[in-house]
C-alpha cells in the first residue's frame, strides 16, 4: 500500500535535506564510520547477539554452561508437551524404516535418498509439504561446477566467510557434494539459468573467489522445492507424507538408539507413535521466535523444534548464539515486512536517515554494526518513524541513487525490489524505503558429523537445524547447498545403517523423564512447554478479552 | 513469546514487534468481513495480519508469509460489487468493506509418473492428463492467478505440444490452486505445469557438460586429498590460502577465464 498522507508529510523532511546530502556525497564526503572502540560499544549496547542483558547461561542438558539468547535458552530448558510417564508406548500407530521430521528441502532430499536405498519412509511435517525457508530462498545455490573453480575453492571461500569457526568435516562434505547436488537436481528436471549451450550461468556473490552461484530466476529455492516435492509424490509406494503432523518428542529404544517419535495431528489434536529404525531431524531454523522482537524473513513454522527435541535426547548444539540479522529489512508496507533489501542499495549511495531526514551512521558498516546503529536511533534516540501498524523504521533514501548515477538506475540495478514496491504503490526511485533490522538465519544447530550422524545411533540431522557448516557467518547460496548436501547424506546413510541390520528394543521416553528431573533439580521455575510449534500473534487486547483468568476450564478454549 | 521485551527503553516507545500488529494511538480502523462476520482492523495491514489482529490463529492458510509458498489463497468481493477478486492473504492489503474467505486447499487430481522414463514428448503429458483437452479457453484461471501467470497461455501451449513455452509461461506458479478452483474443465493446471517444467528441465533444456565432467572428477576421488589437506591445516595456513586466492573477474563470461594457479582445479 502506498505511503499514507502522514508518511508523505514526513518524507518532505527527507527531501529537504537531500540536496545538501547529495552535494556532500558528490564531494566524496560521508558520515564518519565508527572506530573499533565505538563499534564495540554500539554492538554491546544494541546488537541482539551481544547484549548481555538478553542472554543467559543454560543450566541443564548437553550445552550446560553455554550462553544463549533468552528466547533460545528458554526453549532449551523447556519441558515436554506430554507427561512421559503417562504415555502408552506399547501401541505403535505407524511402523517404518526412516522417519523424516520436516518437509522442507533437507527433509525432502533425505526422504528421496532413503527411498532410493529401498527404505519405507514417513515425512512428518508441521505445515504443508514444502512450507519452509527453502521455498523462500531467492538468490541461488553454490556448487563448484565451472572449470576455473573446484571444491578446494568452495571450501576456502566458505571457511573464510565463516571467520574460520566452521566445523571442517562439514565444510569438506559441502564442497565435495555441491556439484553432485546440482547434477542431481538437474537430472530431476530442475530448470537452471543456463547459457544456450547448457552451461550454468553462474555468478559471483559476497565473499566468492569464483562465479559459483547457480540460480533459477530469482526463485531458486522455490524451484528446488517444487521439483523435489513432486519427486516425492511420484514415490508414494515408499514415501508417506503426513502434513500438519509435527513431531513433539523423539523416542529412543532401551539400548539408546533412536527409534521414532511422537507426532501430533494439529488439526484433531490426536497424538500418534511412530516406530522407525532411523530418524532424520530436518526441522529448520528459529526465525519465528522473533528473538528480541525482530521481524523475520522466515516461514510461519520456524520455531526450533528439532533442536529442542534433540537436546532432551542428549544431542547438543553449536553456534546457536549466532544469528544472522540483516540491517535493512522492510518495515513498510506490511506485505513486505521483514523481507530483505539488499546491501547493494547502500552500496549505490543511499543514505540511512531518521525521522528528521538526518544521517546518523555510515551506511556501509559491517552488517551487525549497521543493525545496532539503526536500533539505537529508533529505540534509544527515539527518532524512528512509526507506521500506521505501529512498526518502527528508518528511511533508506533510494532516490539518491537516481541523482548520483543517473535516471533509471534504480530500475536497472534493483529490478526485483523496484517491482516489489511498485506493486504496492511505492516508486522507490522517487520515494525512500522504510527499513529496520530483520532476523534471517539460524547459523547454529545440532551437532552432526560430515555423514549427517548425531551421537545417537539412528539419529541424523540436516539443513538449517544443524550447526557448524557455516560457522558464525554464512555465505549466500550455501544454505540451499547445505539442505541438499546434508539432506542427501542423511537419507543415504540412514538407509545403509538400516541395511546393516537394526533391531529395535522396547520404546522409551526415559530421556525425557531424566531431562525434566534435571530441570527440577536445577530449580528452573515455570519452564516453557516446547516445541512451541507455531508463534502466537494474538494482540494483548484479544488475549485480555479471552478472559484467561476468569475461565473455568482453560483447556476448553483450545 | 519473547516479542514484548524491547519496548522498555528510555522513552518507552510502544512499537509492533515480530509479526504482531498493534493499533497505535490515533490510527484508523476499517471494517472487513471475514467469512461474512464484521471485524474492525487497522488500515494498511495484510489480510493475514488483519485476521490475526482480529484474533484468528492460523493452522492452515499461512506458510512462508512472503508471497511464494501458495498456502494462503484468498477470494474476496467488495460490498455492493459483483466482481470477484483473488489474492494471497499475505500479499493483499485489507480494504474497507471487503468480504473475504480463504481457500487453503482445493482438490486436484495428480498423476504419478517416472521422470527417468517419461521422455520429452508432449504425448506422454497428454496421456497422463487427458482432461487438458476439456479446456474451453474461458480464461477464468488466468484471472484468478495471484502471480499473474498466463495460465490459459500455458495450457494452450501444452495442447499444441509446446513444452518449452508452457515451462516458461508457468515458471512463476506457486501452486496455490486458485486456477483449479475456477476451472470449468476441471483441469488441475498447476500439476500439469509442474510436469511440463520437469520434462523441460530434464529432456529439452541442454544439459551442462562442465557439470557432468566435474561429477566424474569428484567421483574419481580427485579432490579427496585436497579437502583433507585443507581440513588438516592450522588456522594461519588456511588464512594464508584464503587471502592468496585469485578472484575471477566480474565481467568475464562463465567458463571463459582461467586462473594462474591451476593445481587445485
Amino acid at each position: 500500500m502506498a505511503y499514507t498522507p502522514e508518511m508523505k508529510e514526513l518524507i518532505k523532511r527527507v527531501e529537504a535535506t537531500r540536496p545538501e546530502r547529495l552535494a556532500r556525497a558528490r564531494r566524496g564526503e560521508n558520515y564518519p564510520a565508527l572506530t573499533m572502540a565505538e563499534r564495540e560499544e554500539v554492538l554491546s549496547k544494541y546488537h541482539p547477539d551481544y547484549q548481555s542483558d538478553a542472554k543467559r547461561t543454560v543450566q541443564v542438558g548437553p550445552n550446560k554452561g553455554d550462553t544463549f539468547q533468552e528466547g533460545v535458552a528458554r526453549l532449551l530448558e523447556s519441558r515436554s508437551i506430554v507427561r512421559p510417564d503417562k504415555v502408552n508406548l506399547s501401541t505403535v500407530d505407524f511402523d517404518t524404516d526412516v522417519l523424516v521430521l520436516g518437509g522442507g528441502g533437507a527433509g525432502t532430499s533425505a526422504a528421496i535418498m532413503a527411498s532410493q536405498g529401498g527404505c519405507r519412509v514417513i515425512i512428518a511435517t508441521k505445515l504443508r509439504h514444502g512450507d519452509s525457508n527453502t521455498i523462500m530462498a531467492e538468490g541461488g545455490i553454490q556448487g563448484a561446477t565451472q572449470e576455473c573453480d573446484s571444491p578446494y575453492y568452495h571450501y576456502l571461500d566458505t571457511i573464510g566467510g565463516g571467520h574460520f569457526t566452521n566445523q571442517r568435516d562439514l565444510v569438506a562434505a559441502l564442497a565435495h557434494d555441491a556439484p553432485l547436488s546440482i547434477a542431481w537436481l538437474e537430472s530431476l528436471g530442475m530448470i537452471f539459468n543456463k547459457l544456450p549451450d547448457g552451461r550454468m550461468d553462474s555468478r559471483h556473490f559476497g565473499g566468492s573467489s569464483r562465479k559459483r552461484m547457480q540460480s533459477a530466476g530469482d526463485m531458486t529455492g522455490a524451484e528446488i522445492m517444487r521439483v523435489i516435492r513432486d519427486e516425492v509424490r511420484n514415490r508414494s509406494n515408499l514415501i508417506t507424507t503426513l502434513e500438519f503432523h509435527p513431531a513433539v518428542e523423539l523416542l529412543l529404544d532401551e539400548e539408546g538408539k533412536c527409534a521414532g517419535a511422537i507426532l501430533m495431528n494439529m488439526e484433531t489434536r490426536e497424538f500418534s507413535i511412530v516406530r522407525a529404525k532411523a530418524v532424520v531431524i530436518a526441522t529448520g531454523g528459529f526465525g519465528r521466535l522473533h528473538i528480541k522482537g525482530f521481524a523475520t524473513t522466515n516461514h510461519y513454522g520456524a520455531t526450533m523444534d528439532g533442536v529442542v527435541m534433540a537436546y532432551r535426547a542428549g544431542v547438543g548444539n553449536k553456534c546457536l548464539h549466532s544469528t544472522q540479522y540483516h540491517p535493512t529489512g522492510v518495515a513498510y508496507p506490511e506485505q513486505n515486512v521483514g523481507l530483505l533489501i539488499t546491501e547493494k542499495v547502500r552500496g549505490l549511495g543511499a543514505h540511512v536517515l531518521n525521522i528528521d531526514g538526518e544521517q546518523f551512521c555510515f551506511p556501509l558498516e559491517p552488517r551487525d554494526v549497521e543493525s545496532a546503529e539503526l536500533i539505537r536511533e529508533a529505540m534509544d534516540v527515539g527518532k524512528g518513524i512509526i507506521t500506521p501498524t505501529g512498526r518502527v523504521g528508518l528511511w533508506l533514501d533510494s532516490p539518491m541513487i537516481e541523482e548520483l548515477h543517473g535516471p533509471g538506475t534504480v530500475k536497472k540495478e534493483l529490478p526485483a525490489k523496484f517491482i516489489q514496491f511498485e506493486r504496492h504503490g511505492i516508486d522507490i526511485s522517487k520515494e525512500p524505503m522504510l527499513v529496520y533490522p530483520t532476523l534471517h538465519y539460524q547459523n547454529g544447530g545440532i551437532n552432526v558429523n560430515g555423514d549427517s550422524e548425531t551421537i545417537i545411533p539412528g539419529l541424523y540431522g540436516a539443513g538449517e537445524a544443524i550447526g557448524g557448516v557455516h560457522g558464525e557467518n554464512r555465505l549466500m547460496g550455501n544454505s540451499l547447498q547445505d539442505i541438499i548436501t546434508f539432506g542427501r547424506r542423511a537419507g543415504r546413510n540412514a538407509a545403509s545403517y538400516i541395511q546393516g541390520g537394526v533391531t529395535l528394543k522396547g520404546l522409551t521416553l526415559d530421556h525425557v523423564v531424566k531431562f525434566e528431573k534435571e530441570l527440577a533439580e536445577a530449580g528452573i521455575e515455570d519452564p516453557a512447554i516446547a516445541p512451541i510449534l507455531l508463534p502466537d500473534y494474538a494482540t494483548e487486547e484479544v488475549v485480555e478479552r479471552r478472559w484467561t483468568e476468569a475461565l473455568t476450564d482453560r483447556a476448553a478454549l483450545r | 513469546m519473547c516479542d514484548a521485551d524491547n519496548t522498555t527503553t528510555k522513552k518507552t516507545i510502544r512499537v509492533a514487534t515480530g509479526d504482531r500488529a498493534i493499533l497505535p494511538e490515533g490510527a484508523k480502523t476499517i471494517p472487513i468481513y471475514i467469512m461474512g462476520k464484521k471485524y474492525d482492523v487497522p488500515e494498511t495491514l495484510t489480510i493475514m495480519k488483519a485476521m490475526e489482529f482480529a484474533g484468528f490463529k492460523f493452522l492452515r492458510g499461512a506458510g512462508c508469509r512472503g508471497g511464494i509458498c501458495g498456502a494462503c489463497p484468498t477470494v474476496y468481493r467488495m460490498a455492493g460489487d459483483y466482481k470477484l477478486h483473488y489474492g494471497l492473504a499475505c500479499q493483499t492489503v485489507v480494504e474497507a468493506n471487503m468480504y473475504l474467505a480463504q481457500i487453503p486447499f482445493f482438490p486436484a487430481n495428480r498423476a504419478e509418473y517416472n521422470i527417468e522414463e517419461i521422455g520429452g514428448a508432449a504425448e506422454a503429458i497428454h496421456a497422463l492428463y487427458p482432461e487438458l483437452f476439456r479446456c474451453v479457453a474461458c480464461n477464468l484461471c488466468t484471472k484468478a492467478c495471484p502471480m499473474d501467470v498466463d495460465v490459459l497461455g500455458y495450457i494452450s501451449a501444452l495442447k499444441q505440444g509446446n513444452i518449452k513455452k508452457a515451462a516458461q509461461l508457468s515458471f512463476d506458479c506457486i501452486q496455490c490452486g486458485l486456477c483449479a478452483s475456477r476451472c470449468m474443465g476441471e483441469i488441475p493446471q498447476y500439476h500439469i505445469a509442474q510436469l511440463a517444467r520437469r520434462v523441460y528441465g530434464r529432456y529439452i533444456q541442454p544439459r551442462a557438460e562442465h557439470l557432468a565432467k566435474r561429477v566424474e572428477e569428484i567421483e574419481s576421488g580427485k579432490y579427496d586429498a585436497m579437502l583433507q589437506d585443507l581440513s588438516a591445516m592450522s588456522k594461519e595456513e588456511l588464512e594464508k590460502c584464503y587471502v592468496e586466492r585469485e578472484r575471477e573477474p566480474d565481467m568475464t563470461a562463465p567458463g571463459a577465464w582461467q586462473p594462474k594457479e591451476t593445481r587445485y582445479l
